[in-house]
């Protein structure tokens, strides 16, 4: 059988499950709500369901949003169902309804892949947030709490200006590297981008930043905008071709997931690119560091982003470079593979369930007592920072890159 | 039945409340398989209890209606065991998940029936304890649904099934009466009721709390990894084993087709893709017993023909080598969209004669076979990869499953070792047991429920059910959709 009605592009896919139920414990909106509905297994039923022409393909909407897109499932399904892509196909075609909707395609489409407007929009939010125009009109306004919460202070004008587009190796020249940079980093997290810069040009490698790069395009994948998202994949395809380098790296988790999919997206060309990208965790774990770092005197909870630990498989490379730090204690914590909340823009989309996600993270760290808590993906910082501080936990958030910066290299001082 | 219906939903979420009460024809549409996707049946409603009260008050509310009930664990069974056969109300325990009581001192915990099998071992860890059944799915399976089947798992072998290890349970009886059976001193005093109801089913009421014996973490741990050029020989090593009064902790045999999908897996292990089988021995006890145990398991592998036997380096190494035995049957999915997991035991010394028969009946029927069991338990799993979507190889995968259980019996074995009957093999209980044995199972479920509320449809042959039929208790047997 071969159908040809809603959902006939998921349904090979649905057909690699076969119901074992190994994933349900992986799901934190099934550990949230205990609804086999809201488990991968009962989603991958749904979508098959409405491919087979068994139920309406209404049936399937709630929860292809309600889902995280965390992909954990992947990581605990022996039979390699590629739940991610199933997932956005699905989202294509129960777009998300009302205002909400609309605002959220509004941005994707408009806003975060064009570097000038976002640029504006988070000046004009900077300006809000000087004047703490921000609390009153979350004040005002019930619906804007949410969104005031998840912003982190934005950084000073300086401190989102863009990368210079070479940046020369320290010392001993090792390679060459691209550098993604993403469209929230540099405005949000401008001085993650630069700690990122700093680490691999101390290491030895000189870094690029091509021209003409841009937005990912994760999001509007995981949004079920797969043209839109293939339209920016091949702006960076055409940015990062011409660079001859031993690596594209990348630090926000979100964008390297969906860059090692651009294969899927763009065919061969594509693939070449997703062959070299690598987390800047991984690769200098891979490379190894150049000297011993400094030492850094702090109790650490690592906490995986998803789209690193199981959407690129990489989850020990950043708790080894941590815990090379001298001074610095890793502390295991119980809920570090689960997602955070975040998920793009899930946080704000479905805030309810987000929360109760988040609130089980942060019992855990809470157990944990760290004095930082360290992941490489912007909307886990933003998140985890929220989360926090709301929680009164006195750990402060930051990128693993960062800590590795600040720790500098032994016997020197610290930039 | 639209007006019967509406009555009951509403009476649902008086007991439990609106958002513990799933009734969408979305909702109850997932609901219609659990880890057997085969004689898949949709029920009229569920229901998330998270309280004993609320269970009682769930089981109350369905007789007034005139429906039954079938608890459910996660839904990883593989006999539709948490499957509404005849319509009626899934009583979903995935949010009774709290460890009530744990108690290292006397070693037992009180747990409620969501909990998962994996989290209670992980909670007993850090008092040098564990929950020893450990079935391939127990990442997911909850202990209320092991309390169902019986559950057993690689370490069966050394520390029995579930029912060794329940010490009391708490059970709503199929008229809401909270009764309480056994407790955390174990030894029966009268009827050993938990005894009974381990392994019923839920065919004998709801459990709603469980108390678990925790046994101490052995001191040392030793995995041998045999590697044989086919299934036969690794059969005989296992059968060398066991006639030298070695008592392993697990005897496990993974053959060359299961291998190689799970070597393809996330669960990869590093297991050798060209072996025809392998026999994973897990030895432990004693540090110095245990280093002699490993030396004699070496030998009577290779006196079996092992080409080769490695050992696990390290902890880490030894729960990649489980890790892939328990992902095995998930990872079956790389060959066809279904899997058919066939559970049978059989006398140890015959396993070599009816491993070849299985798989000449599994070749007669142009089908593809795999073997992973847990050999020294004479457990049998041929694994039968296929398409539910063709009808004829379906077909023909429940005829070879049938001849594949008579063979089993023949030769003196049952038909299932821990899955449970369930609906898959209510219909060759006929094969062990004759009517007055049936009868006699009939009339202690009678005693707990004599009108038939509690997942019906299970266990019993389709033939039996006439005496136990009861047309209060009958499922409104349409539900929206169809």
């Amino acid at each position: 059988m071969t159908p040809d009605g809603p959902l006939a592009d998921v349904y090979a896919g649905t057909l690699d499950c076969v119901h074992c139920g190994l994933c349900l414990s992986s799901c934190p909106t099934y550990r949230e709500t205990g609804r086999e509905t809201s488990s991968p297994r009962g989603r991958i039923y749904l979508m098959r369901g409405v491919a087979e022409g068994r139920i309406p393909l209404g049936a399937v909407e709630e929860e292809a949003w309600l889902c995280l897109g965390c992909r954990a499932c992947e990581t605990a399904c022996p039979s390699g169902v590629r739940f991610g892509s199933l997932l956005e196909k699905t989202r294509a075609s129960v777009p998300r309804r009302g205002w909400a909707g609309h605002l959220e395609a509004f941005a994707l489409r408009r806003v975060v892949p064009h570097r000038r407007r976002l640029r504006l929009l988070v000046g004009a939010l900077a300006a809000v947030q000087r004047l703490g125009l921000d609390a009153l009109g979350a004040r005002l306004l019930p619906r804007l709490r949410e969104s005031q919460r998840l912003l982190p202070p934005i950084p000073p004008r300086a401190q989102r200006a863009p990368l210079p587009p070479r940046i020369p190796a320290e010392g001993a020249r090792r390679g060459c590297v691209a550098l993604l940079e993403g469209c929230v980093m540099p405005e949000l997290f401008g001085p993650v981008n630069a700690a990122t810069a700093r680490v691999l040009t101390r290491n030895g490698f000189d870094v690029v930043v091509p021209e003409g790069q841009g937005c990912c395009g994760a999001l509007q994948a995981h949004a079920g905008d797969a043209s839109l998202a293939a339209g920016l994949a091949e702006r960076n395809l055409r940015a990062f071709a011409a660079a001859r380098v031993d690596a594209v790296v990348v630090n926000s988790a979100g964008c390297g997931a969906a860059l090692r999919e651009y294969g899927d997206w763009l065919g061969a060309p594509g693939a070449e690119l997703a062959g070299r990208v690598r987390d800047v965790c991984e690769f200098l774990d891979e490379v190894g560091l150049a000297a011993p770092p400094g030492r850094l005197e702090a109790r650490v909870c690592y906490d995986d982003p998803c789209h690193l630990l199981h959407g690129q498989g990489v989850g020990e490379a950043p708790r080894r470079l941590l815990a090379a730090i001298p001074g610095l204690e890793l502390v295991p914590h119980d809920d570090a593979a689960a997602c955070c909340g975040a998920a793009g823009t899930y946080n704000l989309t479905q805030p309810e369930m987000s929360r109760a996600v988040l609130a089980r993270k942060l019992a855990s760290l809470a157990a944990a007592a760290p004095d930082v808590i360290a992941s490489g993906n912007p909307g886990c910082l933003m998140q985890l920072r929220a989360g926090a501080l709301g929680a009164g936990l006195r750990a402060r958030v930051a990128h693993p890159v960062e800590l590795l910066d600040e720790a500098g290299v032994a016997g020197r001082e610290r930039p | 039945m639209a007006a019967h219906l509406d009555a009951l939903h509403a009476s649902l979420r008086r007991a439990v409340g609106d958002s513990a009460c799933l009734t969408r024809p979305e909702e109850l549409f997932v609901y219609e398989a659990d880890g057997l996707t085969l004689n898949a049946a949709k029920p009229l409603a569920v229901v998330l209890p998270r309280e004993t009260a609320e269970v009682a008050a769930v089981v109350r509310a369905c007789r007034e209606a005139g429906v039954c009930f079938v608890p459910r664990g996660a839904g990883t069974g593989l006999s539709g065991g948490a499957v509404a056969a005849e319509g009626g109300v899934v009583i979903e325990c995935s949010r009774m998940d709290r460890i009530l009581a744990l108690e290292p001192g006397d070693r037992y915990a009180v747990v409620q029936p969501g909990v998962v099998n994996a989290e209670l071992s992980r909670a007993a860890a850090p008092h040098g304890l564990f929950y020893a059944p450990d079935p391939s799915s127990q990442a997911a399976c909850t202990i209320g649904g092991n309390v169902g089947e019986n559950s057993g798992g690689p370490h069966t072998l050394k520390y029995g099934t579930t029912t060794d290890h329940v010490l009391g349970l708490e059970l709503v009886l199929p008229d809401g009466e909270v009764v309480r059976l056994g407790g955390p001193a174990g030894f029966a005093s009268g009827y050993d009721l938990v005894g009974a109801v381990v392994g019923s089913e839920g065919t004998l009421g709801v459990v709603t709390e469980v108390t678990v014996r925790l046994t101490p973490l052995p001191d040392a741990v030793e995995t041998l990894l045999g590697v044989f050029p086919e299934v036969v020989s690794a059969c005989r090593a296992v059968g060398g084993i066991i006639r030298s009064g070695l008592v392993p902790a697990a005897l496990e045999i993974v053959d060359r087709r299961t291998i190689e999908a799970v070597e393809a897996s996330v669960y990869a292990a590093g297991l050798p893709t060209d072996a025809g089988a392998v026999l994973l021995v897990e030895l432990d006890g004693v540090a110095e017993a245990v280093a002699g145990q490993a030396e004699r398991v070496r030998e009577l592998c290779r006196e079996a023909g092992a080409s080769r036997v490695d050992v696990a380096r390290d902890a880490e190494e030894r729960q990649r080598f489980w890790r892939a035995r328990k992902g095995a049957f998930g990872a079956m999915g790389r060959l066809a969209p279904d899997l058919y997991v066939h559970d049978a035991v059989v006398p140890r010394t015959k396993l070599p004669e009816i491993l070849e028969a299985v798989c000449a009946i599994c070749d007669r029927h142009g089908l593809r076979l795999s073997n992973v069991f847990h050999a020294g338990d004479g457990n049998l799993h041929p694994n039968i990869s296929f398409d539910r979507r063709d009808p004829d190889e379906l077909a023909r995968v429940v005829k070879a499953g049938e001849e594949i259980l008579r063979t089993c019996v023949e030769a003196g074995g049952v038909i299932s070792g821990e899955h449970g009957i369930g609906t898959e093999k209510r219909d060759y209980m006929g094969m062990l047991f004759d009517d007055a044995d049936l009868d006699a199972m009939l009339r202690l479920r009678a005693a707990f429920d004599p009108d038939r509320v509690c997942n019906p449809g299970k266990i019993f042959p389709a033939t039996r059910f006439c005496m136990e039929a009861n047309p209060r208790a009958r499922g409104y047997d349409r539900v929206p959709f169809e």
